[in-house]
């Protein structure tokens, strides 16, 4: 049983994205609603009463989990990211919340945790308790996955991962199914091989995720947010900008059973000015997704073959709203390892770090 | 994929002026000879191979017959200047846009008639398909790449010495080269051309691609000429070169503002490439894009090759393909991503001639009938470019040559033996022949160089002095001057030009540029004139001995060697006293000889072995020959003979300098034997047997020597091996372990050497080792 002081919150910086979720209370008494300070009340009522904060803020209403008991209470979760570079608006307004009179602990993980403790210190005057992210990563998953019970399933797969316009989510239950090969696909990605809740490795990592995704296109296109890199990547055609097997060899590479359609070399038509010439944006958009993509499914399943491991769960901020990309990784993991390997999904995608921390002040180990 | 298509910076044509010549005298070499073509031609360079055969005059001696032997004056023995017909392998590599003028001169040089085919590989081997069959008038035959490579690659790791290397940008040397593993299988190949194949290879003909990727030389290129204003490959890397990637990646350090210790990520780590870029409101500079772009790709191929090395349990993972291709820069972060993700325990190697695989495998192919691997093959550093240093400011074809158009030459020699390790080696895949890699130790290396360069007037003027009856001897020395000249400029700057640079890599490039000028052996009269002298005193000299008490006899066959072996045309101090003082004779020798304790001394500890029991075999390889081999080596042999210890005298297969050959050493010993019963009867008993080694170099590669050596020294169960001679003793093999007993004698007949050794001139090298564990001789 804990008694910690509300409000409960678990944050995690991360390079491009700060993630955090918040724990609404209600099961308040009327008593306690009595000696609830003002600044407490109006925190929660801020962020319950919106879904969006400033301009860039965002409450994820639909991953909200209603009626979750957590420590003896009962309540929302909700879920809420902001990009790291409007972190010194996020702690302005703690400071004109009074938040540090609350003497509650600020539990953060990620790098942000470290990289702008003294600021916390100096512009909010909170003082940050400091989580290892991959910890809380796992923490996090294991956790989600074990309490949610109604609803739609937290963890799903594709069903005929080989035909990607039939194939459909299905739900799947994690529980006790180690070991799991973990990647977490963010700015960059972290694969991580997990035996139980407590007994995990990170196995490698790559600098090929979500921040090269729109980094390129932001280069390539002009375009400057996530949603709009994904928007043109969907209606574009990868295979003008890259070269493909049969390009090379007229069909199937038969000596070595490489279909047709198989990409050997991403962007490789792109060496040629009048193909250059001829591209669009989105086709540019949509060949930088598919590479991505297609990478880190390739060192997944490396690391699976290595590490013995069968499933893998994707989580990240990289899949948010980006079905294409967990398609092609389903795709992969299935016909490269012909059927052994199935690629998992979780809804609650980016936000297990956050759901860590925040557990971490609530149990702390 | 190892394909790379045709591009736009080369589409401009792939006609040419047609005014530019070609210098025949150097490339396409023995055209008129050639037989089996094969050609790769890649996206931007075209490699031609053929084999050809070479008429080279040899050095020949016999035994006058005795009937005609008062005809033959006073001479010992006959020598005479063969043709002598030796197959050789040329590669060519050139531009594509040469391709049609390379045609036009092959159709016009090309008389051999047998030609039907000519085996192609490489991307664009398609479209000059209908070209070269229309000028050659020969069909195009294509083989698979990969299997071409393959095979090119397992050619070139098993015939050339020093062919693999590690790149280390910041070390002395840049290139540190690999001693040849005699068993090369199994290996990894990562070849990056557009894209990538991840090759298992576990035997000659059996290999597996276990993997790939799609983002290689063809995403660097493709994306780079999106993102900057540069659009040839070349470029690109140069830009990559001058670029600073931490303003476009977000590092370990920009999310936590240090390092991540707990995870031994460090800050500088690249946590997301291009993660800063992921704004529309701030400009990059091209070369941090193409700089962030090149880590990017480098450590994603680095990442794969690492997991794939691992799963399938390799360590040696070879490196190729047009990203790699001398490319510094690519050379060095592919190895900087294999060291961070095996925490060094797998090496990136990298292969000299790897721009030549493909061409190499695609004949090999075409050639399966003359069973080409049947043969140990010799790289001929006479006729063949070496590494080139690209620096990223200069085209590499650019450096080749300059006045004719730009190319790059490989050519190989069948070896008329095939060679194998010498069994007797301890650790063959650790051992190096070369006592000092002049690569890494620049002071020795400036020494040499210049050493070799002083001497090349005395060289010139023997050669010329060896054929006093050619008139146009005097000219082609001149030739060869100007060749090895050429050479030792190349390797003053290019000093890993053909692996590691030693003393022995000069040695043999002068006998091979000899060689290619037509001076097979400039030392034959003079070793005959000093044989005949030397066998003149055999009988003398072996009566003094036998004179003397047995541990004296011992000292004294010691001293007769090494004194012996101070008559060296090799040594430049000797053979200044050799030409000013003909007088200077084998008693002056010994008194020149250093006294006790010499330099290196373990005379004591033989001479307790000695009065041991005898050794079963010993195998001694010679050195010079005249008073060493007959008045130094043999009374020496016969005393082991005397003793019951078997004798396998190994000398050299050509000639080097004043080295005794096998076939002179076969008239030799026939001569000491019709003096010598013991001699005699050990010939006829075959308890002493004449051996070739294998080379003809002055210096001792104890992995590449006669297989029918390796197979005798088996049989006879060797348990000592004696090296005698500054080149076989010093220069090479000073540190070499043996898994026997082991001998070493030389006279340091360099001031230089002496004093790096901390000795003098005419100091004293015996070496008696016995190896670590080896229990008591018996």
């Amino acid at each position: 049983m804990s008694h910690r002081a509300f409000p409960w919150f678990g944050m995690d910086i991360g390079g491009t994205l700060v993630k955090l979720v918040y724990f609404e209370p209600k099961d308040i008494t009327a008593e306690e609603e009595q000696e609830e300070v003002e600044s407490l009340r109006s925190i929660r009522h801020y962020l319950t009463s919106n879904t969006a904060y400033g301009t860039t803020g965002i409450r994820d209403v639909h991953l909200e989990m209603k009626d979750l008991s957590l420590c003896g209470r009962t309540g929302n979760l909700h879920f809420i990211r902001f990009p790291t570079h409007d972190l010194p608006v996020f702690m302005q307004m703690g400071r004109n919340k009074h938040f540090s009179s609350l003497h509650t602990t600020l539990c953060a993980t990620g790098g942000g945790a470290y990289k702008f403790e003294s600021d916390f210190r100096t512009m909010a005057d909170l003082e940050l308790h400091k989580l290892d992210e991959l910890d809380c990563l796992v923490r996090g998953v294991l956790y989600i996955d074990s309490v949610i019970t109604s609803g739609p399933s937290e963890c799903y797969y594709f069903e005929n991962p080989t035909d990607l316009d039939h194939s459909a989510q299905k739900p799947y239950t994690l529980e006790n199914h180690y070991p799991l090969l973990l990647v977490n696909i963010g700015s960059g990605v972290s694969i991580l091989a997990v035996y139980s809740e407590n007994n995990y490795k990170r196995v490698t990592g790559t600098s090929l995720g979500g921040g090269t995704f729109l980094g390129l296109c932001c280069l390539l296109t002009g375009c400057s947010t996530f949603e709009e890199a994904l928007e043109m990547a969907s209606q574009g055609e990868s295979t003008h900008v890259d070269k493909l097997v049969r390009d090379i060899y007229g069909g199937d590479y038969e000596r070595f059973g490489l279909p047709g359609w198989t990409v050997a070399s991403s962007f490789g038509s792109m060496m040629f000015k009048e193909k250059r010439e001829s591209v669009s944006k989105e086709d540019l958009a949509r060949a930088t997704l598919v590479t991505i993509t297609n990478n880190i499914g390739s060192i997944t399943r490396m690391c699976a073959l290595n590490e013995n491991i069968e499933r893998v769960v994707f989580v990240g901020n990289f899949l948010r709203v980006n079905i294409l990309s967990m398609k092609l990784l389903a795709y992969a993991m299935d016909y490269w390892s012909n059927g052994q390997l199935k690629a998992l999904f979780l809804r609650h995608e980016g936000y297990f770090g956050a759901v860590g921390a925040l557990l971490g002040l609530l149990h702390p180990s | 994929m190892a394909e790379c298509g045709r591009v736009d910076s080369n589409t401009s044509s792939h006609t040419m002026d047609k005014s530019i010549t070609l210098p025949p005298d150097e490339i396409f070499r023995n055209m008129e000879n050639a037989k089996r073509f094969a050609i790769d031609i890649g996206g931007s360079l075209t490699k031609l191979a053929y084999y050809s055969t070479v008429q080279h005059k040899v050095a020949k001696v016999r035994s006058f017959d005795h009937s005609t032997k008062e005809a033959a004056g006073d001479k010992l023995y006959e020598i005479a200047v063969q043709e002598e017909v030796t197959a050789r392998l040329h590669f060519i590599k050139f531009e594509n846009a040469y391709i049609e003028t390379c045609l036009d001169f092959i159709k016009d040089h090309l008389v051999n008639t047998e030609t039907k085919v000519i085996k192609a590989t490489g991307g664009g081997a398609h479209k000059f398909k209908e070209l070269i069959e229309r000028k050659l008038g020969l069909k195009v035959d294509k083989e698979d790449e990969m299997t071409c490579l393959i095979k090119g690659c397992n050619f070139v790791l098993k015939n050339i010495p020093h062919e693999a290397f590690v790149y280390a940008k910041h070390a002395d040397s840049e290139f540190r080269f690999q001693t040849t593993n005699p068993d090369i299988f199994p290996y990894l190949l990562v070849n990056i051309g557009s894209g990538v194949s991840i090759v298992k290879v576990e035997s000659e003909d059996k290999f597996e691609r276990i993997g790939g990727s799609s983002i290689g030389g063809g995403t660097f290129w493709g994306l780079g000429a999106l993102l900057t204003k540069t659009k040839r490959f070349d470029e690109l890397l140069q830009l990559a070169s001058k670029g600073q990637h931490s303003s476009v990646d977000m590092l370990v350090k920009d999310i936590y503002g240090g390092s991540y210790a707990c995870l031994g990520l460090t800050g500088d780590l690249i946590a997301s490439s291009f993660g800063k870029s992921a704004t529309a409101d701030k400009e990059f500079s091209d070369e941090d894009m193409a700089k962030s772009l090149l880590h990017m790709i480098s450590n994603d191929i680095g990442q794969l090759a690492c997991l794939y090395a691992k799963l399938h349990n390799l360590s040696r993972v070879y490196f190729g393909g047009f990203f790699i291709r001398g490319h510094p820069v690519t050379m060095h972060t592919i190895t900087y991503s294999i060291n961070f993700f095996t925490k060094g325990e797998v090496q990136a190697l990298f292969l000299r001639h790897e721009g030549y695989l493909g061409a190499i495998g695609a004949f090999l192919k075409g050639a399966e009938e003359d069973n080409p691997n049947q043969y140990s093959w010799g790289e001929n550093y006479a006729g063949s470019s070496g590494l080139m240093s690209v620096s990223p400011d200069m085209n590499p074809m650019q450096r080749a040559r300059s006045g004719t158009f730009p190319f790059d030459m490989l050519e190989m020699d069948r070896l008329d033996r095939q060679l194998v390790n010498l069994p007797l080696l301890q650790d063959p895949s650790s051992y190096i022949p070369d006592t000092v890699d002049l690569t890494e130790d620049a002071q020795a290396r400036e020494y040499w160089l210049s050493c070799f360069e002083e001497a090349l007037d005395g060289v010139v003027k023997r050669a010329v002095a060896s054929q006093p009856d050619i008139p146009e001897a005097a000219e082609r020395a001149e030739k060869f001057r100007q060749k090895y000249l050429h050479k030792l400029q190349t390797l003053r700057h290019q000093p890993f030009a053909y692996g590691s640079l030693t003393v022995r890599s000069l040695l043999d490039t002068r006998e091979h540029c000899l060689n290619e000028f037509n001076f097979p052996d400039p030392y034959s009269k003079i070793k005959e004139r000093e044989n005949d002298i030397a066998l003149k005193y055999y009988e003398k000299a072996v009566k003094s001995l036998e004179e003397l008490s047995w541990e004296d006899r011992q000292f004294a066959l010691v001293r007769g060697v090494l004194a012996g072996n101070v008559f060296d045309w090799g040594a430049k101090a000797v053979s200044e006293v050799l030409e000013s003082n003909p007088e200077f004779g084998f008693e002056e020798a010994k008194r020149r000889l250093e006294d006790r304790p010499w330099l290196v001394d373990s005379f004591d500890q033989w001479l307790e072995r000695l009065k041991g029991p005898p050794h079963r075999c010993a195998l001694f390889f010679v050195d010079n020959s005249g008073v060493d081999i007959i008045l130094g080596v043999m009374p020496f042999v016969r005393e082991l003979l005397s003793r019951g210890t078997e004798v396998v005298l190994a000398s050299n297969s050509g000639p080097a300098l004043n080295d005794v050959t096998n076939s002179e050493l076969q008239i030799l010993t026939e001569r000491i034997a019709a003096m010598d019963p013991v001699i005699d009867s050990a010939l006829r008993e075959d308890r002493l047997t004449l051996v070739q080694n294998g080379s003809s170099s002055p210096c001792l590669d104890l992995s590449r020597l006669d297989k029918v050596l390796a197979m005798l020294v088996r049989e006879r169960q060797t348990d000592l091996v004696i090296i005698e001679g500054m080149g076989r003793a010093i220069h090479t093999n000073y540190y070499a372990m043996l898994s026997c007993e082991s001998l070493k004698m030389a006279v340091i007949k360099n001031s230089w050497l002496a004093d790096r050794l901390g000795g003098k001139l005419f100091s004293v090298v015996f070496k008696y080792e016995v190896p670590a564990g080896a229990g008591k001789p018996h």
